[in-house]
């Protein structure tokens, strides 16, 4: 890999602290450097700058030259260079560092602006925290805690604006609570590409809305409810449901397409309520598509399998094993893996596989990108496969070649891990012909044709890692326990490959690791526990000879393009 | 060691005739049977509870039959032995009250937890928590010792304040910004 340029750093004196940061860098970003928080508003790292807020005022200063000469003034005092000091406040948003910078963030008259600033945003602002969603994950509560002057001296009448408009399927707007920080007009217009958002009306009347006859209805509309610092942009599918305060916070991976787009997933005592992006700056930037944040819904989807069934029966797990292992001991077995499974998953699939002696499949599962955050190629996990030698080629969008050496006879077992196998093209006939063990979270036309039956873990109720289109493997955490009756994904396939006298492993994260480290060669020396939250890039070389689906998204280029380029 | 020898004085009549003694036992009795009782019979009878008396935490009502709660949460966050359990929900769009959005759609104290410590009152900011008189409570099983919403509106009745901050808002909102 190419390693970027080094930036060109600057040295700044931040509230006495001296420090060096990337040239072109705001003010905001360096005091962050520094442990200094600078509130702010309207600025946000992956938009434009609109500097409207007024909350991030700073003090600037650089030091003196004589302007005939260019000699340095010194102060003979501390015997260092005099500073000028700009003797009015400036934005510290929209202040990039230059060399020799002096900067106050916390002077008397910078706390004196934040008072004012925060006075004037709370002049209008409703009392709605009680039943406002954003209340524990305010930017105008918590700032108004730490900047504020702590009491009013308003007594007026508080202006009125439309409270209750819904913008689009997926948001509710409530203007008197904006902030008219322009957030998510900014995030329309540049990142979703879809300019709905407007301001109308002057001063303390300006409005937020939607253009007559638009909605806000992208599938990136959720991202502004995420960035708006208030309660003003609401989500309607979390609207009232939960206190923030209670939700556990979970770090996850989207499991939509082969983006791999980071989240963070939001439960309290075993329920998920919400699913927020997670900023990786190399992946999603701080944003995800509204599609992947309904996906905790199939969690308690009325078709989820709790009951493990052999021959038309309850059974249990030992029962179950012995039973496909009975089937597939009939050897002509076929194993179809899944591109939604795990690295670990698919590495046992490859194992089980290797077990029966049969040919593993994989059901590819192609759509249109969207150039942003959904890629074509819709299972989250295809270089997986790849990368742990389950497949050696690009997976076909359906299973006519098994159907093939069904007609013919030369499959008679088929260990599905997950997929389900009428939806990938089999006919009932065909499924008819064969013993299905399945192996899988949710029912369908297979688990009814199924023989035996082994309920298992969504993503959100186990651990485990993608990898995603830019071969960065990527881990995500258990969130919630799985339903009870539900088994790990990796104790079925391991107890099966025992089962089957193959190389099991010990049926966990920790054994599979090891098995992988020494496996494969891509991840020799990785382990489970040290991969960074933001992922770690694998080296794709090996499968470079393979057109992928995908077209250019954010963050990524195919590799035919980035040749080409 | 040493003994110290201690002479014990001989009865005196009066004390051998055992009559004072008597006579100042029955006027103990008989002053008390002629004194204002100061015992109840409870629990036919029940003490006056001074305000301010942490009993059972209930919900109220405004004196126009609104249900105060907001369903914030903050009482079941603040609650130390995890007494309450709110599931929020959203006021239908055809209320009168449609306005204030959000109420609870089920409340429950679980009066086998509840340590009447009154932190939920304290830091509820619509006042529709409030420990009142009734301090003695029972059942005869764990689920019937869980007040749900229908039966701590019940305990807890209208509360006779006059702020009515929701239909002031409602007005302000129907008056428009020209009336200022
Ligand atoms: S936006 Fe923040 S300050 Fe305003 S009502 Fe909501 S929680 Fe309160
Ligand atoms: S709705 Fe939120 S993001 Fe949009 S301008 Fe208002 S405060 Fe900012
Ligand atoms: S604190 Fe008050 S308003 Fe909030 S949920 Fe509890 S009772 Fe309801
Ligand atoms: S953050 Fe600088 S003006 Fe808003």
């Amino acid at each position: 890999m190419i390693q970027p340029a080094q930036p060109e750093l600057v040295t700044v004196t931040i509230d006495g602290k001296e420090v060096s940061v990337p040239k072109g860098t705001n003010v905001i970003e360096a005091a962050r450097l520094v442990g200094t928080d600078v509130p702010h508003y309207c600025y946000h790292p992956k938009l434009s700058i609109a500097g409207n807020c007024r909350m991030c005022l700073i003090e600037m200063g650089m030091p003196m030259a004589d302007r005939a000469t260019r000699e340095p003034i010194m102060d003979p005092e501390t015997g260092k260079q005099k500073i000028g000091w700009i003797p009015r406040p400036q934005i510290g948003c929209a202040t990039n560092v230059a060399p020799g910078m002096h900067i106050k963030t916390q002077s008397p008259l910078i706390k004196e602006c934040r008072e004012g600033v925060m006075e004037f945003l709370l002049i209008n602002h409703p009392l709605d925290c009680p039943i406002c969603d954003q209340a524990g994950e305010c930017k105008l509560q918590e700032q108004a805690t730490g900047y504020g002057r702590g009491y009013s001296r308003f007594i007026e009448q508080k202006n009125v604006k439309p409270k209750r408009t819904q913008l689009g399927p997926r948001v509710m707007l409530d203007d008197e609570r904006c902030v008219l920080c322009s957030r998510c007009i900014r995030f329309s217009k540049e990142v979703a590409k879809d300019d709905v958002l407007g301001f109308v009306d002057r001063g303390s009347y300006s409005t937020l809305t939607c253009y007559p006859g638009k909605e806000l209805a992208n599938n990136y509309s959720l991202n502004t409810v995420d960035i708006c610092p208030v309660g003003a942009l609401t989500s309607t599918d979390f609207r009232f449901k939960m206190r923030v305060w209670f939700l556990k916070q979970t770090n996850s991976i989207d499991t939509e397409s082969s983006v791999g787009a980071n989240t963070v997933v939001w439960s309290r005592e075993g329920v998920i309520y919400r699913i927020t992006p997670r900023r990786n700056d190399e992946v999603n930037d701080t944003w995800m598509a509204d599609s992947g944040r309904v996906l905790y819904k199939e969690v308690q989807a009325a078709n989820r399998l709790t009951a493990i069934s052999a021959n038309g029966a309850t059974a249990t797990l030992e029962g179950a094993i012995a039973a496909a292992a009975e089937l597939a001991k009939g050897g002509n077995v076929a194993v179809v893996g899944s591109g939604r499974s795990s690295v670990e998953e698919q590495f046992l699939t490859k194992k089980l596989a290797a077990a029966v002696d049969g040919e593993a499949f994989l059901v590819g599962r192609v759509g249109e990108g969207d150039g942003l955050l959904i890629s074509a190629d819709r299972n989250p996990n295809t270089r997986g496969a790849l990368v742990t030698g389950l497949i050696d080629k690009l997976p076909e969008s359906d299973l006519s070649a098994l159907g093939a050496e069904i007609d013919a006879g030369r499959v008679k077992t088929i260990i599905s891990v997950g997929e389900d196998l009428s939806a990938a093209g089999l006919s009932a006939e065909q499924l008819a012909k064969v013993a299905i063990v399945f192996i899988g979270t949710h029912g369908s036309d297979t688990t009814a044709a199924a023989k035996v039956v082994i309920p298992t873990l969504t993503v959100f109720e186990k651990n485990g890692s993608f990898i995603n289109q830019q071969f960065r493997l990527q881990k995500f955490a258990k969130a919630i326990p799985g339903p009870a009756g539900a088994i790990d994904d990796l104790v079925v396939l391991d107890e099966l490959i025992a089962a089957l006298g193959g190389e099991a492993t010990d049926g966990d994260l920790k054994s599979v690791w090891k098995s992988l480290n020494a496996e494969v060669s891509q991840l020799a020396n990785v382990t489970y526990a040290n991969l960074p939250a933001t992922g770690l890039l694998l080296d794709s070389s090996a499968w470079a000879g393979l057109s992928f689906p995908e077209g250019e998204s954010l963050h990524f280029k195919p590799a035919a393009a980035e040749a080409s380029a | 060691m040493s003994f110290k020898t201690v002479e014990r004085k001989p009865l005196t009549l009066a004390e051998r005739t055992y009559i004072p003694q008597i006579l100042g036992g029955m006027k103990t009795t008989f002053k008390h049977l002629v004194k204002p009782k100061e015992t109840l019979e409870y629990p036919e009878a029940r003490p006056a509870i001074l305000p301010g008396y942490r009993g059972v935490p209930t919900l109220v009502m405004d004196p126009n039959g609104r249900e105060k709660c907001v369903s914030c949460q903050l009482c079941e966050f603040v609650c130390p032995p995890k007494a309450i359990r709110i599931k929020p929900g959203e006021i239908a769009a055809e209320s009168t009250n449609a306005h204030v959005e959000k109420a609870p759609e089920e409340f429950d104290i679980d009066m086998l937890r509840c340590i009447y410590c009154g932190l939920c009152q304290e830091v509820c900011p619509e006042e529709a928590i409030w420990l009142q008189n009734v301090f003695s409570v029972s059942g005869y099983s764990r689920d019937e010792m869980v007040n749900n919403k229908q039966r701590l509106y019940e305990l807890g009745g209208t509360l006779p304040d006059q702020h009515f901050k929701w239909d002031k808002k409602k007005a302000a909102e129907e008056a428009g910004n020209d009336a200022h």
